[in-house]
């Protein structure tokens, strides 16, 4: 994981997006994560063209419980994959943040974005800068800063390593 | 300082002592995958390891799309197939008559057991808890990871407390009390935490309800949830356990918890959760008579023996006003409803009963619905196109007010028929 500061757009979502909504269950047979960008957010309302517009280096920017259901990795290859380097969210549910740490996808908790998004202190399409190391995200659309957590040391090993995967055969080569 | 159910399983699986926040390495007893064990197994080669660590250790039950309704799902079963034979994995539930609903098959087949760590390609796998065990859902990688190496991660998890007094009046259930737990709290109220149900009413429970509400933990943000590894588990489980070595383990009385429920379930009527999120929370009053066109008896949350029977006493000498599916968790239970006479229940009501399987559940088969239809369903899930398509409705409730709607083809209030 680069430790650079990353620019992009927003795009902006509320809380409990569950995983259906994130990567619908129809498309589960699919084992190719390259080819499951073009499902994201297919059943989201008002999202439907997030998969045809996101563009490399664009932001996920989330409220609370951010993939909370099913236990299913498309979930977040299909924004991995998507080049949306990071999710913000206020929080997520166990399994997606364990699913995202344990392919090496940096996921932030953001303190206030839950009630941030519904004020309307961070849109869709805001231009966003995020030092991933300081954990400091700044819309630059509108000036408002937000502070996010380091991810504990163990996780953060794991993702530096690009995923469990890796990590793990980084360890046995280490022995 | 007492130690919660979590600190304890977690602590004498790595070794010492541990407080909720640690992180620790263990090795679980039994590793629970379904029809994903095709992918996990694509993701295991890439490790670079040719053998799991313990190839007795695996479980692999197909349940997801059974028989394969489409090639593709064909062709994750015959890969699984190989696999079984290629690292002689034992316990392999394939599309028979042995099989069923994965969580209900690792509890009646002995997997789920006291003081176990389990864990599943699959959020549901929070079930277990009933029988005492540490059980959680994670994702293929992890499972990939888990198969090669025997070890996984977890931060011990700070623990909520719920209390369980009183009695469920009539046509009440352990449902309507984990909709309105859902309801009070929101799917992210347990968000990482495990969840121990205690008190006098839980011990009267059946495990057939305690697996309900430990089913439903994961909706509620859970790590895991569990009930009390009393008489009632250590009867069922002696004679089946599939290992001896389980440990019947339980919080201590001052064991320091994140947060304190109590519920009585006197106050608990019964009720749904509205489209689209399991916290939606309705009393039946206030959505009684919103038509219907399906009725869903069935997934790992309420399709076993005793949810039959509740059904059946309601859809006896009846007939149901809609399209009506009901499917057991597994072939046991199906046989069990055949000898009581339940099966013949359904069919004279005009229910539709397939093969033992997640069906409709996550929108694979068996009961789709149409753009504009509603589904009142006994299942864990009404998320948005949860049973295939965006513009459908799934309202969840108890087997009793999914039974009384069926009848009526119109939400209704299960007091009213019963």
């Amino acid at each position: 994981m680069e430790n650079k500061v990353l620019r992009g757009r927003a795009w902006v979502f509320g809380d409990d997006i569950d995983t259906d909504l994130i990567y619908h269950n129809k498309y589960l047979a699919e084992t190719d994560p390259k080819k499951m960008p073009q499902y994201s957010f297919e059943y989201l309302p008002g999202k439907e063209n997030f998969a045809k517009e996101v563009k490399e280096g664009d932001f996920v920017v989330a409220g609370t419980n951010f993939g909370c259901g099913s236990s299913r990795e498309h979930a977040v290859y299909c924004l991995k994959y998507a080049g949306v380097p990071v999710i913000l969210a206020e929080s997520f549910s166990r399994i997606y943040y364990r699913n995202a740490i344990n392919n090496g996808y940096p996921v932030l908790f953001v303190k206030g974005l839950s009630q941030a998004i519904k004020d309307g202190k961070i849109k869709d399409g805001d231009e966003l800068e995020v030092d991933l190391e300081k954990g400091e995200i700044k819309d630059l659309t509108n000036g408002n800063t937000f502070h996010g957590d380091a991810v504990a040391d163990l996780e953060m090993d794991i993702m530096k390593a690009g995923g469990l995967i890796e990590y793990l055969k980084e360890k046995a080569a280490n022995k | 300082m007492g130690k919660t159910f979590a600190e304890k399983v977690l602590g004498k699986a790595a070794g010492g002592s541990v407080s909720a926040g640690q992180v620790v390495i263990v090795e679980p007893h039994f590793c629970m995958s379904h029809d994903n064990a095709a992918p996990i197994w694509g993701t295991f080669k890439k490790i670079g390891v040719d053998k799991v660590w313990k190839p007795d250790h695996l479980v692999f039950i197909l349940d997801h799309a059974i028989p394969a309704p489409t090639d593709k799902h064909a062709e994750n079963h015959m890969q699984i197939r190989a696999v079984v034979k290629e690292q002689g994995i034992r316990y392999f539930y394939d599309v028979t008559s042995k099989g069923g609903v994965c969580h209900q098959i690792m509890c009646e087949e002995g997997f789920a057991l006291p003081g176990l760590i389990i864990v599943g390609s699959d959020s549901h796998t929070c079930t277990y808890g009933a029988f005492g065990a540490f059980s959680t859902g994670i994702g293929r990688s992890e499972m990939a990871a888990t198969w090669a190496t025997g070890q996984i991660w977890f931060r011990v998890p700070e623990s909520m407390k719920i209390t369980v007094t009183g009695k469920f009046s009539k046509g009440v259930s352990a449902k309507d009390l984990i909709l309105k737990i859902a309801g009070d709290i929101k799917a992210d109220g347990a968000d990482y935490m495990s969840i121990e149900f205690h008190g006098p009413a839980i011990e009267e429970m059946s495990l057939a309800e305690r697996m309900t509400l430990c089913n439903m933990g994961i909706e509620i943000g859970a790590k895991n949830a569990v009930c009390p590894p009393d008489q009632k588990v250590l009867d069922f489980i002696k004679p089946i356990a599939k290992t001896d070595q389980w440990e019947a383990m339980w919080a201590d009385d001052d064991a320091v918890y994140a947060q304190e429920l109590h519920y009585d379930l006197g106050d608990i009527e019964p009720c749904v959760a509205k489209p689209h999120t399991v916290d939606n929370y309705a009393p039946i009053g206030e959505v009684k008579g919103t038509p219907i066109h399906q009725a869903f008896l069935g997934s790992c949350t309420n399709a076993r023996i005793e949810d039959l029977r509740l059904a059946a006493d309601i859809l006896k000498g009846k007939e149901v006003a809609v399209r009506t599916i009901v499917i057991p968790a597994s072939w046991s239970v199906y046989r069990q409803a055949l000898d009581e006479g339940l099966i013949e229940v359904f069919l004279d009501a005009g229910c539709v009963i397939t093969n033992p399987g997640c069906g409709p559940c996550m929108g694979n088969h068996e009961g789709i619905l149409a753009p504009g239809e509603t589904c009142i369903s006994t299942a864990n899930r009404n998320f948005k196109g949860r049973m295939g398509n965006k513009e459908s409705f799934i309202y969840l409730a108890s087997p009793m007010t999914v039974a009384a709607s069926a009848l009526k083809g119109e939400i209704s209030d299960p007091r009213e028929v019963l």
